[in-house]
């Protein structure tokens, strides 16, 4: 394990910016973001930024190709946003492990390569929580805030900022930061655990093997009822990843490109044969099935939620995903 | 270039048939003018005019047709009222196939079939129906009820008439919803026809048509005691990917894209019914 003087920290990020674009997370709690480092930007005191990592991953919007249509020809022309190696520091272990949930979706054959080349491009650091934030909920799946995954993991105390590097990418990194030194970062306090005040989800009636019988629960109704619709929950959430594909005329080429689309919304499914999921109970269903109940259906059991607690700070009506696992996993039999 | 399964390959459409007020059949050919790609019955490719939208379609040709794919489309949205405007000679963008496809060479193998279609959605068994043509000696008998709401609107009219009603154990049976002067045929909706016809109930049944056709034929197949595991049919949901990714055909735990689009009905039973 390295480590690094916390009075070093802005030499240290002017290294690694200087080798390659650095991402961390800067900015007042309520608009907290990754934004690209430069000469004297601090880390935010907000625990979490408002918007997670996933978009320098899977960003909101993206070109995919373009075409040039001349009367009956078409050409197609690559249009790929470009991608350079780059890092990003300060990502909390329930956002790490949302990479584990976007690489299942997204790296099966056949291999989604926009999403891909940023993956391959970008080193993932990591920094382990001391304090929880009200909203949080990461233990409740299996992941330790204190030891967070990522390609380099950190911890930081008041006087160093300990560093250990878990690939290769990771090591690389690393080994060209000349301001670094051996050390061991002390125990991490794992009282932490106890400070989560939603830790205890009743998460075991979730998963494939229940699917109708959590689908047909009739308190989904009474859940739903308040929902606006707006998409805010699936707008900040780290593993939402439904997009829509669109084109734009430039007026001399035509430009497809893909944007976050949200479950949520009323014309998502709709076709002109139909809506099957007519009514705001539905797509609110859709959304919480999706995360509990088909997602680890299909995956082993990991469930498609990192409890990072963005919805529930979000939402409009304090609907979130910690009160339909409550109200579900409490009441079904 | 074809770096990403987004990017579609281009094509050019060198036929247009039409084939009832609503419903145009395109032949669609790769630049080289060979056959773009391979796919197994029941399976889709999306389609797209570049600054209209992409759609994904059924492949309506039989994967025995080595010249060329043709895509039977119902003029109903945006994309399709495009096509249904152009003319041969244009190029397109296609990409897939997409999907499962029927077993036809496998749990289809040896048995007697029974086809149901209503409209539009002979446009998918069609592409079967005529794979088992081909290979006629790998199946039992061949019944085949097709139904739509007038003459006009029977898909593929002069094909069934010409071929398949002239061959050897493939029975085919039409009708159309109200009695009208040119018609000698049967009239009446397609699950009570169904019915009427009396089927073996060892008959494995292959089913696609709108949700009410569906609903209907299917309340009489199990009245007449069919088991739902030998019963298909063939879904269709919005789909912006059909890499099972954008979100839009998600049921259950399936992604009608690649975990269907052809389901059994034992299967549907376990999943909720948002189709």
């Amino acid at each position: 394990m390295k480590k690094c003087p916390v009075s070093q920290l802005d030499a240290l990020f002017a290294s690694v910016a200087a080798r390659q674009k650095l991402y961390i997370p800067a900015g007042e709690a309520k608009t907290a973001a990754f934004q690209p480092w430069q000469e004297g930007m601090k880390l935010t005191d907000a625990l979490n930024t408002v918007r997670s990592a996933k978009d320098l991953f899977f960003p909101q919007v993206e070109n995919l190709v373009n075409f040039k249509v001349t009367g009956k020809q078409i050409e197609i022309i690559e249009n790929r946003d470009p991608s350079e190696p780059f890092v990003v520091f300060g990502v909390r272990a329930c956002d790490c492990r949302s990479f584990d949930i976007l690489d299942k979706v997204f790296l099966c054959d056949p291999v989604d390569t926009y999403y891909k080349t940023r993956r391959e491009n970008g080193v993932i650091m990591t920094l382990a929580c001391t304090e929880p934030e009200e909203t949080c909920f990461c233990t409740a799946f299996g992941i330790d805030p204190t030891d967070p995954a990522g390609d380099v993991s950190c911890w930081m105390d008041g006087e160093n900022l300990y560093l250990r590097a878990n690939t290769e990418k990771g090591e690389t990194l690393l080994s060209e930061l000349p301001m670094l030194s051996d050390g061991d970062a002390p125990a991490a306090d794992k009282t932490v655990f106890d400070r989560l005040p939603l830790k205890n989800l009743p998460l075991d009636k979730f998963g494939g093997e229940h699917m109708m019988e959590l689908f047909k629960y009739e308190k989904w109704a009474g859940l739903a009822e308040s929902c606006l619709g707006c998409g805010a929950c699936t707008f900040v959430c780290p593993t939402c990843q439904c997009y829509d594909i669109r084109e734009f005329n430039t007026g001399d080429e035509i430009k497809r490109f893909r944007c976050w689309d949200s479950c949520m919304y009323s014309d998502f499914t709709l076709m002109s044969a139909g809506q099957p999921r007519p009514t705001q109970l539905e797509r609110f269903r859709q959304r919480f099935m999706h995360k509990l109940v088909y997602y680890p259906s299909t995956h082993d059991g990991e469930f498609g939620c990192v409890g990072c607690g963005r919805c529930l700070q979000k939402c409009p009506i304090s609907m979130n995903i910690v009160k339909v696992a409550k109200t579900l996993g409490e009441e079904t039999t | 270039m074809r770096q990403d399964p987004l990017i579609p390959m281009l094509a050019v459409v060198t036929d247009i048939r039409q084939d009832t007020p609503d419903v145009k059949t395109f032949r669609v050919v790769g630049l080289d003018g060979k056959k773009p790609l391979i796919h197994i019955p029941g399976q889709c490719a999306m389609l797209s005019i570049p600054g209209v939208g992409e759609a994904l379609f059924s492949i309506t040709s039989s994967p025995t047709n080595e010249e060329y794919l043709e895509f039977s489309i119902k003029k109903c949205g945006c994309v399709t009222d495009w096509l249904h405007a152009m003319e041969p000679g244009q190029q397109v963008t296609l990409r897939g196939p997409y999907g499962n496809g029927f077993p036809v060479d496998t749990d289809f193998a040896g048995k007697d079939l029974v086809f149901v279609a209503g409209g539009i959605g002979l446009a998918p068994l069609r592409s079967v129906i005529n794979y088992v043509r081909h290979f006629r000696d790998r199946y039992g008998s061949v019944d085949i009820v097709y139904g739509s709401r007038s003459k006009a609107d029977l898909v593929d009219y002069q094909e069934i008439l010409d071929e398949w009603c002239k061959e050897d154990g493939i029975s085919v049976h039409l009708t159309i919803d109200n009695p009208q002067p040119d018609w000698d045929g049967h009239v009446g909706f397609v699950p009570n026809y169904v019915k009427e016809l009396g089927f073996d109930t060892g008959k494995t049944v292959i089913m696609c048509g709108p949700p009410i056709m569906i609903k209907f034929t299917l309340a009489g197949l199990m009245e007449q005691g069919f088991p739902r595991d030998n019963i298909y049919t063939t879904l269709e949901l919005r789909m912006k990917c059909a890499l099972g990714r954008c979100g839009r055909c998600n049921i259950g735990d399936k992604f009608v894209c690649k975990d269907g689009p052809v389901f059994r009905l034992d299967q549907l039973d376990q999943l909720p019914d948002e189709y």
